[in-house]
């Protein structure tokens, strides 16, 4: 990341993801839903209770026993207890939402443990990293772990730690999820991306988030 | 025709391969390919996608790759040798990161509009190989 982009991350007048902070905000004290109540009527303020969570996320959810990201944890809190629908994945509401709680989190290190219950999803996505695949059979690993630092045709190949999502990227014009980040790179070679939310997808972003372990979150950050 | 064609090729590299080469000597197509045309697929993004990871000879091309050997290094190999390495490089180089151009089999996951096709055809590999070997 060039030092401009940098400074326009780290100073909330200048980043453009703060639009979306902003609706994050407002959204959290909204009523919503048929039993009529905000995210803030459980959890008061978000600065103080959701400091830290988002650097645990995906996470476990034992009553699923499936790892979930935090869209999916938003979502199980829009359906299960403010009795509302859904929001869509990389609706304009959602990324909002996960971009404010990820805000808080800014600045601390990422969280994520492995141990006997989740070492099974861990295992699948670090399998599904490693594997050759696509037209142009090429795996996550060839590129992220073998090449980083050199230059695909100019590029400069990340490590892929995803230190930043939602991340507000200029050739989006807006704000995106990881999944979204991670579709561009099946696409690439030409594989088969797994639907939104999909656990292969969850998976893979779990063992993404846990190679990142003990770097710091940069929610929301920009990048060219 | 075009099908019995194209097994009949298959059927040629099958064998190449398993006599032990890591080689294939004769051209896909039966004929030479054209060195120009070679030159312009090797330089395109969408098509040859041979400058993500390698650099050549092309002034032109501000942005190129080095995640592999430059191209000029195909002046080592034979020309049965460079059309191995396009083909499938896994033949010669079982560890290798670069795409198999001439193989649908054996792969993961394939995107649905390249299912059971081949990255490039075997005419753009003779275009390709006739480029390649003009480097020497
Ligand atoms: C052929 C090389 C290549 C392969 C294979 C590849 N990537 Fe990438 N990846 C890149 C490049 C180059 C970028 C940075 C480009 C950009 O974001 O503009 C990138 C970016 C990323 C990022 C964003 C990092 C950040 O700083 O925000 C993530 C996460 C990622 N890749 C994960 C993956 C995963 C998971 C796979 C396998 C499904 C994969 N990549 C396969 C080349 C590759
Ligand atoms: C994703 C990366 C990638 C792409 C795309 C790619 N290559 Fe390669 N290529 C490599 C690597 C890495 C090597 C080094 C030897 C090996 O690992 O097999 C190589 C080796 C070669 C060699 C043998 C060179 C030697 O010294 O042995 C030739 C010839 C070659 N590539 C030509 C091409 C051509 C032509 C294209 C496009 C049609 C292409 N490559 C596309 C990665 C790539």
């Amino acid at each position: 990341m060039g030092r401009e982009t940098r400074a326009m991350q780290d100073d909330d007048a200048t980043n453009p993801a703060v639009l979306w902070l902003l609706d994050g905000e407002a959204l959290w004290s909204r009523k919503a839903g048929e039993a009529a109540k905000a995210c803030a009527d459980c959890h008061g303020d978000a600065r103080s209770s959701m400091k830290g969570a988002a650097a645990r996320y995906p996470g476990f959810y034992s009553a699923k026993e499936k790892i979930i990201n935090l869209d999916q944890r938003v979502n199980l809190c829009r359906i299960e207890r403010q009795q509302a629908p859904a929001f869509a994945y990389e609706s304009r509401e959602l990324l909002a939402l996960s971009a404010y709680i990820g805000r808080q989190s800014r600045g601390m290190p990422i969280d994520i443990k492995a141990d006997e219950t989740t070492k099974p999803f861990l295992d699948a996505g670090r399998a599904a990293f490693n594997r050759r695949q696509g037209q142009l059979n090429l795996a996550c690993s060839q590129c992220h772990d073998d090449n980083w630092g050199k230059s695909l045709a100019g590029n400069p190949i990340p490590q892929a730690h995803p230190t930043g999502y939602p991340i507000y990227r200029l050739e989006w014009q807006g704000l995106g999820s990881l999944q979204r980040r991670l579709r561009n790179c099946f696409i690439g070679v030409r594989a088969e991306p797994y639907a939104y939310g999909a656990p292969e997808f969850v998976n893979l972003e779990f063992y993404l988030m846990w190679r990142a372990r003990g770097m710091k979150l940069e929610t929301p950050a920009v990048r060219p | 025709m075009l099908r019995f064609f194209t097994l009949n090729i298959l059927f040629f590299i099958a064998c190449s391969v398993s006599a032990g080469d890591d080689a294939i000597p004769a051209p896909l197509t039966g004929a030479r390919g054209d060195p120009g045309r070679g030159r312009a697929l090797v330089a395109n993004r969408q098509v040859g996608l041979c400058l993500l990871c390698h650099s050549g000879p092309f002034p032109e091309e501000r942005f190129q790759g080095n995640l592999a050997p430059d191209l000029r290094n195909a002046a080592l190999l034979t020309e049965g040798q460079v059309r191995q390495r396009i083909v499938d490089p896994g033949k010669a180089n079982p560890g290798s990161m670069m795409p198999a151009y001439f193989r649908t089999e054996g792969l993961t996951r394939v995107a649905p509009a390249f299912k059971g096709k081949t990255v490039l055809t075997a005419e753009q590999i003779e275009d390709i190989v006739a480029y390649l070997v003009t480097l020497k």
